[in-house]
């Protein structure tokens, strides 16, 4: 079996285990021996890249093609560069993380890791794709287990929530599905045979008519989950009443979807019908981060904030992907890891706040520092985190960003990054303020002063997402290099 | 011709068989051996579906009345099958409620013999066969809509069903009659050679096609479909929804393929603006239904919607994918309406409230349920979502890419409603839901083994290759 498969086969092995456990424990335990060895088979997928990587030039390593359907030429065809190494380790330690963030989960517990596993299955195998057939059909492999997790397990008006969600990103999927087949039926453009293989497409000319077509289609397509204005309406509502776990994993992975699929399908294959809707999609991402900064200010409710924060920050990948050159690309593709871990973090600590006072309204907490310390403290180190200080992940993305920003000379581009570089401003406005008013001040009720401390479990969450972070932050250098040189084969696709 | 000859017909006679026998036993049984016909009968039916995997060369009888070739043996198989799985499914409702009024074996050979007429149907090579078949496969379910007597809507339903589809064979023939006088033949080759594109062909066309339209519940001839299925007793309905309808639609692609090759910038036309009118009309309509029954019904039109975008490609790729579907949306739809049987026969209830917290006290039937349903609304990996993607992309090999835009837009409308039933089944807690009970041994298999055609007829690829390789035949 080769070494990527098994980052399908793992999780679906552990759901088919799943099925014969009996109660919370049983599940628990069979979920966390099967996420941490996909855990440990990503840690040791990086190794295996970079030994590799030093010996093989493809754009794709570990590469493996098995024939499906003859007849539309469909193959099961799988490799991976730098990004879909580094976003399968994002996904496999917020994984991780979320079982034990879900470890006491109560009602129907089986469920709850099946669809979270079937879930996570989904991400991975859309990671390793590089077939446009496959990698759709994990696309929505992905996305379908969020209704029943949202709507079984959440809080609040959670079936609306759930079917807004599901219908609108299925809705999503839709257009990509129609923008695939525009792609497909245009690879014979250069007489070869019609072909769903990525790198294969990507030696052809497909006509530039049919591109500015199917450019728009397909970068929605991908887009929606990536929280691109006015399609982010999802986001929010599904966040906030999703569960923690959900949450976690939705943000922090499942919304990354989108800007690698927009990064690897739609900008890679059609390159010049990129390059003429750059400037309408910028404006829109562009929009979105500002808006998305702004109702974060305006929420009450702690994940309220937080899903419309991350509604800026993922427009901001999309803004850094549209502006096609290497700086901001390399900045987009470490945005999506700071930002995946950084909300799955916020959300877990959420959760935990909220599991004990019962309340996520930012008015009625205050003082958790004193009671929490520890929850209190990478809450803390979190925000700072979240707003771009120095020394943390989100400074390195940001950094990245805006300077690939400014290569471009002239004033549309100028203004537009002026304007987007004033959202750092407005998210530390609601960060601080945030934290300040949750975790510092004076105790906001005096029966907050017996809640339990942070249990083993949570600690080995939050220990695991915060690892990386301080990592990224502090030794970035490695790890952007081998972006840059798996960003190259792409970018020279649109020069 | 020789005798060897009319083992081009053994899934026509073994049927044929079958219901002679089942007639004779009816006549010399006691009424203590009655409700032994059910395993007869299933057993038999069993033995003649296996005897339609045996290979078989191609050919024709009667001067060409009647074909075969490689595509409708694998898809009167498939048809056999789901019968078989049908019967599986209704065996507990006889034994219960049929046996006792002495009409069990009235009733099988009254499905058999439809589905004697559905295999005539597609295997027409001429006009008057493909009349005479779809005449057998209305006539005996027409009875069979009225079979539960003592309900006065199944009563309505088959006056409603035998009225409308009266109507419907007759503008058939009608259309059939005119074209006749356009070309002067009625053999499907010799038609083909001498049609030309002329008012009185285009109208003969239309009336032929408004016939099958009807069987087919395609929109604007839907509007029986609702009431029937709901009259209907379950299993019929069911019927109705895979069977007749799966047979209908494939002999239309065979007509729309052969004989009407030199009419298709005509049909192609017809056939654009009906898809989009059936999906339209089936979706938009099953958003409200609380009735599962008539939901099920609109499903089932805008599923026939969706048929209708394979149809446009009209070659190989088009034929594989439609018959690929039907066999895909067959499993799926048995599936379902398997549920909707199960749940009824143990509780009375049919309703979308009724299943509200079904999953906590019934949860491997709300599970074949959201499988069936998810394969109906196209999700992968189940065979739904590569039916649905191989039809777009038959439409789309043709250019047609806003009729698949329009096909995705409706797709997603579909999955609203079937997450409706998701939802009440799951997301919804109920102390007053339907208690846990258990499904006899037939009602069982017959829900496995459309489970099992859900789960693997897409993944496994051979399945499809093997359609695609024998749908060259026309």
């Amino acid at each position: 079996m080769d070494i990527l498969s098994l980052f399908v086969i793992v999780p679906i092995l552990t759901v088919l285990a799943l099925i014969f456990a009996k109660n919370l424990k049983q599940a628990r335990i069979v979920s966390l021996i099967g996420m941490a060895i996909q855990f440990a088979m990503a840690i040791n997928l990086i190794f295996a890249y970079i030994k590799e990587r030093a010996v093989n030039t493809d754009i794709m390593v570990f590469t493996k093609d098995v024939l499906w359907f003859g007849t539309f030429n469909i193959h099961y065809s799988i490799g991976v560069d730098a990004i879909s190494v580094v976003m399968i380790a994002l996904t496999a330690i917020v994984v991780l993380a979320g079982v034990f963030i879900s470890w006491q989960i109560d009602d129907l517990p089986k469920e709850f890791f099946v669809s979270l596993i079937t879930l996570s299955a989904g991400v991975f195998g859309f990671f390793i794709s590089t077939d446009l057939f496959t990698m759709f059909v994990f696309y929505e492999i992905a996305v379908i287990p969020m209704y029943l997790l949202i709507g079984i397990w959440g809080s609040g008006p959670k079936e609306n929530s759930a079917m807004k969600l599901t219908l609108m990103l299925m809705g999503a999927s839709a257009l990509l599905s129609v923008g695939i087949f525009g792609i497909y039926f245009n690879s014979n453009a250069d007489g070869g045979p019609l072909t769903f293989n990525i790198f294969e497409i990507a030696q052809v000319h497909i006509p530039v008519a049919a591109q500015n077509i199917f450019f728009p289609l397909v970068f929605i397509g991908f887009a929606v989950i990536g929280a691109l204005f006015p399609f982010h309406t999802w986001s929010p509502s599904g966040h906030a009443s999703a569960p923690t776990a959900v949450s976690m994993l939705h943000a922090g992975v499942l919304m990354k979807l989108g800007g690698y699929g927009v990064f690897r399908i739609a900008m890679y294959l059609l390159p010049l019908g990129a390059l003429s809707w750059t400037n309408f999609f910028l404006i829109l991402s562009a929009i979105g981060v500002i808006y998305g900064a702004f109702g974060a200010i305006m929420q009450k409710d702690l994940k309220y904030v937080n899903a419309y924060a991350s509604v800026s920050h993922l427009s901001l990948v999309l803004f850094a992907l549209l502006m096609l050159n290497k700086t901001a690309w390399t900045g987009a593709i470490i945005q999506s890891l700071s930002h995946g871990l950084l909300t799955a973090l916020f959300f877990a600590l959420i959760g935990m706040v909220y599991g004990r006072t019962h309340t996520r309204e930012i008015a009625k907490l205050g003082g958790i520092m004193k009671i929490l310390p520890f929850i209190g403290a990478v809450y803390v180190i979190t925000g700072l985190a979240y707003l771009g200080l120095p020394g943390f992940s989100g400074f390195v993305a940001e950094m990245n960003i805006f300077v690939g920003a400014f290569e471009h000379p002239d004033m549309f581009h100028r203004i537009i990054t002026i304007v987007v570089i004033s959202s750092i401003v407005v998210t530390s406005v609601y960060i601080l303020r945030m934290v300040g008013k949750i975790m510092m001040g004076p105790l906001a009720d005096e029966t907050y002063k017996d809640l339990p401390k942070a249990t083993w479990f949570e600690k080995v969450g939050l220990v695991l997402l915060m690892i990386p972070v301080l990592f990224i932050g502090t030794m970035p250098l490695g790890l952007s290099e081998m972006i840059k040189a798996s960003i190259q084969p792409f970018l020279e696709r649109l020069l | 011709m020789n005798l060897e000859s009319f083992l081009l017909m053994r899934s026509e006679i073994g049927l044929l068989a079958i219901i002679l026998f089942l007639l004779i036993f009816e006549l010399f049984s006691n009424q203590k051996q009655k409700a032994a016909v059910i395993p007869l009968a299933l057993f038999l039916l069993a033995i003649n579906t296996l005897i339609g995997f045996l290979p078989l060369t191609e050919g024709e009888l009667f001067g060409g009345m009647f074909k075969t070739n490689a595509l409708l043996v694998l898809f009167k198989t498939t048809l056999s099958f789901g019968v078989l799985i049908l019967l599986l499914q209704s065996a507990d409702w006889l034994k219960e409620k049929i046996v006792a009024e002495n009409k069990a074996t009235e009733f099988i050979i009254l499905l058999l013999s439809s589905l004697l007429g559905a295999f005539y149907m597609i295997s027409a090579g001429d006009f008057l066969m493909f009349y005479i078949g779809l005449e057998l496969t209305t006539l005996p379910v027409a009875a069979l809509v009225a079979y539960e007597t003592y309900k006065r809507k199944s009563a309505e339903a088959g006056i409603k069903y035998i009225l409308s589809s009266a109507l419907a064979s007759g503008t058939s023939i009608f259309g059939i009659s005119l074209l006749y006088a356009t070309t002067g033949t009625l053999f499907f080759d010799a038609f083909a050679e001498v049609i030309t594109i002329s008012n009185l062909s285009i109208l003969g066309f239309i009336l032929f096609f408004s016939g099958l339209a009807f069987k087919i519940s395609l929109a604007p001839f839907h509007f029986w479909t609702a009431d029937v299925y709901e009259g209907a007793p379950i299993n019929v309905a069911s019927y109705l929804s895979v069977i007749s309808k799966g047979a209908a639609v494939v002999i239309l692609m065979i007509v729309l393929f052969t004989a009407f090759k030199t009419l298709m910038p005509i049909w192609e036309k017809i056939i654009y603006i009906v898809a989009i009118a059936t999906m339209f009309v089936g979706n938009l309509f099953a958003l409200r239904q609380q009735n599962l029954k008539r939901f099920l019904a609109y499903s089932s039109i805008a599923q026939a919607g969706f048929i209708l975008l394979g149809l446009l490609s009209a070659d190989q790729l088009g034929s594989a994918t439609v018959v690929y579907f039907v066999a895909v949306y067959i499993f799926s739809n048995l599936g379902a309406f398997g549920v909707v049987q199960a749940i009824s026969s143990a509780s009375n209830k049919e309703n979308i409230d009724d299943y509200e917290g079904l999953y906590r006290t019934n949860p491997y039937l709300s599970l074949l349920m959201m499988l069936a349903l998810f394969s109906l609304a196209g999700i992968p990996p189940l065979a739904g979502f590569f039916g649905k993607f191989f039809l777009y992309a038959a439409a789309a090999s043709k250019g047609y890419y806003v009729l698949v835009f329009i096909g995705v837009v409706n797709a997603t409308i579909s999955l609203y409603y079937y997450l409706l039933v998701v939802r009440a089944m799951f997301l919804r807690k109920n102390p007053d839901a339907i208690p846990y009970f258990k499904s006899k041994i037939y009602m069982k298999l017959g829900l496995l083994i459309a489970a099992a055609g859900i789960l693997i007829l897409g993944l496994y690829s051979p399945f499809y290759e093997y359609i695609f390789s024998i749908s060259n035949s026309f």
